[in-house]
């Protein structure tokens, strides 16, 4: 039966103030049922405090074949790191 | 089998009424066998759910059904914990001295079947631990307003699976009516005041189903039209849970799930 049903990727918010973050997929036969099906099957341990879902299909992705060109050329660039500041012990998250 | 803990009947106590309450201290039979007729129907209905582990239509909803359950099992710990030693009443105790409603030990059916037995029991139970949360009694008091959140998200489940199967294919309204018409004699059983719960009621113990009858008419109405499906018509209730006269069904769901801590009463995790 879930295989009738689209797939659905599920994204959980720990606590207030983090972003969400992508856990996993579940299978649902509508938007309201898939946040029921992401509470109980990503959320029974009070994993989160807030949820989205979004249709797997409606998700664009990078070509892996593509990957070279794309990802590579990021590689030798250090100085796009901020490492060369002095940051300052009070400075937490960074 | 003599399986219940005994109980001594305080002097002056087979009355109903404020003036026949219990001395602090005291025994008090009502307010026990309330806490069976309360924490009987989550386990009994937790246990049901439970069978469904592993044979539900989709894994999600596997999950869902399981967490109703152990959201169940875990009131009844609770409930039957208050009354005396959580694991004997539950696994040591015969059909008969039972306290749950007839509507929580009706088996599975289909899919639509158990939504139906669901959104009638969670919209119960939900109404009747709103009020519960105001209890005189303190114990009672706590545990319903912290299980009411549980069962207020079993009631929107509920709804939502009634709403799609009623409101979906020919084949699924039509398991759902089935489901509806099976458990509909149930309903009077849920509002049903003996003498025990007027006195508990009196005593501002109990919550009167009474005061939340209709909202419940309406609810399940307002869910139901949702779902373009006609209010069932009322059948001849059928009463008795509340005083041990079950359906042969509890009795296969008990030997069940009692068969392991009686036939190995020292068995451990």
């Amino acid at each position: 039966m879930s295989g009738d049903w689209p797939l659905w990727e599920v994204f959980v918010r720990a606590k207030a103030g983090l972003a969400h973050r992508h856990v996993g997929s579940v299978h649902a036969p509508d938007a309201q049922l898939a946040l029921r099906h992401a509470r109980d099957t990503y959320t029974r341990r009070t994993e989160g405090v807030s949820l989205w879902v979004v249709p797997s299909a409606e998700i664009v992705a990078s070509d892996p074949d593509e990957a070279g060109p794309m990802f590579e050329p990021a590689a030798d660039k250090i100085y796009r790191h901020p490492t060369f500041y002095d940051i300052p012990d009070e400075v937490k998250h960074i | 089998m003599a399986s219940l803990p005994p109980i001594d009947v305080p002097k002056g106590a087979t009355g109903a009424g404020a003036f026949d309450a219990p001395a602090a201290g005291e025994p008090d039979p009502a307010r026990f066998d309330y806490l069976l007729r309360l924490g009987d129907d989550s386990l009994i209905l937790g246990q049901r759910l439970g069978e469904w582990c592993g044979h539900a239509p989709a894994l999600e909803v596997d999950l869902s059904l399981a967490n109703l359950a152990l959201d169940l099992i875990g009131q009844a710990t609770h409930l039957l914990g208050a009354a005396g030693d959580a694991d004997r009443l539950a696994f040591h105790r015969d059909v008969l001295d039972f306290r749950n409603c007839l509507l929580v030990e009706q088996p599975n059916g289909d899919f639509g079947r158990t939504m139906a037995r669901q959104l009638l029991f969670s919209t119960w139970q939900h109404l009747l631990y709103q009020r519960l949360s105001e209890s005189t009694d303190q114990f009672l008091r706590e545990i319903a307003a912290k299980a009411v959140k549980e069962v207020a998200y079993h009631r929107e489940l509920a709804s939502e699976w009634t709403v799609r199967l009623g409101d979906g294919t020919e084949e699924s309204a039509q398991r759902m009516r089935e489901g509806l018409d099976w458990c509909w004699r149930f309903i009077p059983e849920l509002f049903e005041v003996d003498e025990l719960l007027d006195g508990l009621i009196t005593r501002g113990i109990a919550a009167d189903p009474g005061s939340f009858a209709d909202e419940y008419r309406s609810a399940l109405g307002a869910v139901l039209a949702d779902a373009k499906l006609e209010t069932p018509a009322d059948q001849r209730p059928i009463l008795g849970g509340r005083r041990g006269h079950h359906s042969e069904h509890l009795g296969h769901l008990l030997a069940q799930m009692q068969f392991l801590p009686r036939t190995y009463p020292d068995a451990k995790w």
